[in-house]
């Protein structure tokens, strides 16, 4: 035995005698886990967090989370003798006079944006594959908990260094706040410990910021992940997955190479970033005073759709009546409406399977044509969204193609509104037009570009016949069909108890899956097959004779 | 149902012809060239460990552009900002290097030389079996029933009770964060005979100092020796142009002095400071959310998300020809609430 193994041996047999460990090693190390690049964008959000765990812990031993005032001097000489606030010259310092601090900064900023933007695409992914569903909930739950939390702990992040360019965010945050019906006021000289700016805020959102937030970011994600691992990673349909297998490889010593490996990846490219792209120039940008502005300022991109929504309501609907005011033009926009959005978002996997009713647990996931429905809301509500993110930066694209703001703006207005049910329509149909292609690849096969002209003159490609193995991938979904309550009324005329509720879940139903194209069944393909040989028997003939025995004529 | 063996159609009898496809199973394994060939894997083990020994070269560039590339104070200003990027770039790309490294090794290493093999695990419904839910509702039964909290209610009520009443504290700890708004959000520093001073610079505006089409930046005077001077600036700041007085509202002109008019510079939308002056339309923007207010109109909203005009502030000249307010804003500036009116 070698010197590393027998050392290796003692150490498993300290831990396994305290803690079990043989039982956990036995239970973990073989588990599988399938392969997609889809199934990484999560891998990238919960490395980034490490990465802001392990950025951010630098960032505090240098940052001063306070509004006291000083007088800057140091070596960035623009702002010498400037008068600002110890959180933004401590962030000045931290860029220019600590080795690394500007990399860290750059790194925390970086990964910051990879975090949000991770989770947001993994969610789409999570989405249009269907991979909320039974009895993935909880999951889905958590997630967008994460998500929400994830824009919030961002906001207070790239707020921290009291700069002008966030410090005017923060003035949008506290008129939202104000916008807040009845209590508006109160609850924002609670929020900043009296008027705006104040001096409470900076250090209560540091608190937050590093503690708060962090503690249920770290305890959500570990249910998050644990629930993966306990369920099992669900898995992308093709020959020999089913729902009741998970085909991949296992964590040790595959993955732990693999997602241990991306890991580093993902850090060391956010280290590159930071090494080349500036961020957040906090230094440009000036401390912050309530009355200079810059043209142009934008947040953090994923503010953007937040803020869009904000520029896109008009003034008229904030109303005043009986001597108070209510500012539909702020709350609508600022409050209500993501209120709604994250009740759609939250309820939505119940939504769908009350219009399948399939109570079935799956781990097969969709390919997102085979559900045109939700392909088409996804995309509504990615219209909706980036709708919002242009809005978010009317200005810049008015200066950039030189047009009138007002005219933007009133066509952005009419856009949100009018692009996201055509965008569902639209979509919805281009993933009925993928399903019927896909049928029709099963039914006759693959093109293969070889043009043959029979003797009578007429003129006809092959086609080549799918392997079993590649046409499962195509057949293997069910297609659900319209859910049809049982007669309101039985003979009697008695009504049935929930008719009313049946009828609502008919539309929904209907809504979900009138429009269907259902997958080729065995039946269907041999009928194609009938008909071909019936029309093009002679093809065959001409295939044999040229010793192409895979081949088969299609029929067109 | 059709298949298709060695090329013949073969065509069964539509009795045998299953509902549905059934899956084929696990396509073949293929092998990969470091499976077959040991020269191959070890081309594979070589090029891993040169990206782990790109890894160990990426350290050592952290650590010499860490001790090596000073961050010198005695440097001039712009010589030092060409050191700080020098050092920020040489540590970025050797850490980068350093990480990218070790990621790109052990992912090199997984895909060539550990097995690819897909295996297969079975999963097992989530829920437990009927047996196993039987013996837990029972475990709960009878948990629930040692507890007694059934059969004496009295307990639970009050345990239900002292519940409700536990998070209070945590509403009314929450009290003493801030003070009530009372009238701060509708007063400023601005009183009759305050004088209008230049911001940031500071110094007294002269009536004849305003040229037709400037604009001036103003604070009142004295501002920042008040207590908690920022909150006041972020109600004060006043921006204040002249225009040809025809061409001022005729209900703004009481406010105005030959032509020189004062507005809140703070957004009636969300309070942004409304600091973009477009001189030939006499339009004021706000470059937050593009709220747009025309001066000539007494700063109505013409465009945007914003609802109601920047108030005025009504000025005049003292004695010594310095522009001062004639008296406070007459209504709140900044972004609406509640109880505003």
């Amino acid at each position: 035995m070698s010197t590393t193994s027998k050392v290796a041996g003692s150490v498993a047999n300290w831990t396994d005698e305290r803690v079990g460990a043989s039982k956990l090693v036995r239970g973990l190390a073989r588990k599988l886990f399938p392969d997609h690049w889809s199934f990484m964008l999560g891998e990238i959000a919960l490395y980034s967090f490490i990465v802001l765990l392990l950025s951010g812990t630098f960032l505090t031993f240098f940052y001063i989370p306070s509004v006291g005032e000083t007088t800057y001097n140091g070596v960035y000489a623009p702002l010498n003798g400037t008068r600002v606030s110890e959180a933004y010259a401590s962030t000045v310092r931290l860029s220019f006079d600590v080795r690394g601090g500007l990399l860290l900064r750059q790194i925390h900023h970086w990964s910051a944006l990879i975090f949000v933007a991770s989770i947001i695409v993994h969610m789409f992914r999570v989405f249009f594959t269907g991979a909320f569903r039974k009895p993935r909930e909880i999951n889905w739950l958590i997630g967008s908990t994460l998500a929400l939390l994830a824009l919030f702990e961002g906001f207070l992040g790239y707020s921290l260094p009291d700069d002008l360019l966030s410090g005017n965010g923060l003035r949008i945050a506290s008129g939202i706040i104000l916008a807040i019906p009845v209590v508006g006021s109160y609850v924002s000289f609670f929020a900043f410990g009296g008027q705006f700016p104040g001096e409470a805020f900076i250090p209560r959102i540091y608190t937050i910021h590093v503690l708060l937030l962090p503690a249920i970011f770290l305890a959500l994600i570990t249910v998050h992940i644990g629930l993966v691992f306990l369920q099992k990673h669900s898995h992308y349909p093709g020959p020999g997955k089913t729902n009741d297998n998970v085909v991949g490889y296992p964590f040790f010593p595959v993955y732990t190479a693999k997602a241990g490996g991306f890991f580093f990846i993902v850090f060391g490219v956010t280290a590159l970033m930071s090494a080349v792209f500036t961020i957040n120039p906090i230094w440009a940008y000036g401390p912050y005073d309530p009355s200079p502005i810059s043209a142009g300022a934008q947040p953090d991109w994923y503010m953007g759709f937040l803020d869009g929504a904000v520029r896109l309501v008009p003034g008229f609907l904030e109303l005043h009546f009986w001597g108070y005011t209510l500012s539909l033009n702020i709350a609508l926009p600022a409050l209500i409406l993501p209120g709604i959005l994250t009740t759609v978002l939250f309820l939505y996997p119940w939504i769908e399977a009350w219009a399948t009713g399939d109570r079935r647990e799956h781990h097969l996931l969709d390919r997102p044509r085979n559900n045109p429905t939700r392909v088409g809301i996804g995309v509504m509500a990615l219209t909706f969204y980036s709708l919002l993110l242009i809005s978010g930066g009317n200005d810049i694209v008015a200066t950039h193609l030189r047009m009138s703001i007002n005219d933007i703006t009133n066509t952005l207005r009419a856009s949100v509104i009018i692009l996201p049910p055509l965008a569902f329509m639209v979509a919805k149909r281009i993933a009925l037009g993928l399903q019927r292609k896909d049928r029709e690849k099963v039914l006759h096969g693959r093109e293969t570009s070889r043009i043959f002209r029979t003797e009578d003159g007429e003129v006809f490609e092959l086609h080549e016949p799918l392997t079993p193995h590649a046409r499962w991938t195509l057949v293997q979904h069910d297609a659900y069909r319209p859910f049809e309550p049982e007669p309101d009324e039985d003979d009697s005329g008695v009504r049935r108890p929930g008719a009313r509720l049946d009828r609502i879940r008919r539309r929904l139903s209907r809504f979900y899956f009138e429009d269907r194209v259902e997958p080729v069944t065995p039946t269907e393909l041999a009928a194609a097959h009938h008909a071909h040989v019936e029309a093009h028997g002679e093809h065959e003939a001409v295939e044999h004779a040229e010793a192409q025995p895979e081949l088969t004529g299609g029929q067109h | 149902m059709t298949t298709h063996d060695e090329g013949q159609l073969v065509t069964r009898e539509p009795a045998e012809v299953p509902e549905r496809f059934e899956n084929p199973g696990l396509p073949d394994h293929r092998l990969r060239m470091a499976d077959v060939d040991e020269a191959a894997a070890k081309r594979a083990e070589r090029q891993v460990a040169a990206l782990f020994g790109i890894s160990a070269l990426g350290s050592i560039i952290t650590a010499v552009a860490y001790f090596a590339v000073k961050l010198d104070h005695d440097l001039a200003f712009v010589d030092y900002l060409d050191r700080l990027q020098l050092s920020n770039f040489l540590l970025g790309i050797g850490l980068f290097m350093a990480l990218f490294g070790i990621g790109a090794g052990a992912i090199h290493w997984a895909k060539t030389l550990m097995p690819d093999d897909e295996l297969i695990e079975y999963r097992h419904l989530q829920r437990g079996t009927d047996a196993e839910r039987a013996e837990a509702v029972r475990i709960l039964a009878e948990g629930g029933e040692e507890s007694g909290v059934a059969r004496r209610p009295l307990l639970r009520n009050s345990l239900i009770g002292a519940l409700a009443l536990v998070p209070l504290p945590a509403l009314y700890l929450l009290r003493d964060t801030g003070p009530l708004p009372g009238k701060q959000l509708s007063t400023t520093l601005w009183k009759e005979g305050v004088r209008l001073v230049r911001d940031p610079e500071g110094g007294p505006v002269k009536a004849t100092d305003m040229t037709i089409g400037s604009i001036v930046h103003i604070m009142p005077e004295g501002i920042d020796e008040v207590e908690h001077a920022i909150d006041e600036r972020a109600k004060a700041a006043v921006l204040l142009l002249r225009l040809e007085p025809k061409d001022l509202a005729e209900e703004s002109k009481d406010g105005a002095y030959n032509g020189i008019i004062a507005y809140s510079k703070i957004c009636t939308h969300v309070g942004c400071p409304v600091a973009l002056y477009e001189q030939q339309t006499h339009h004021l923007l706000c470059p937050c959310h593009q709220s747009t207010f025309d001066v000539t109109k007494n700063c109505k909203v013409i465009f945007g998300p914003a609802k109601r005009p920047l108030p005025q502030l009504a000025i005049t000249v003292d004695a010594e020809g310095y522009l001062v307010a004639k008296s406070g804003f007459k209504e709140a500036v900044g972004p609406s609430f509640w109880e505003r009116g």
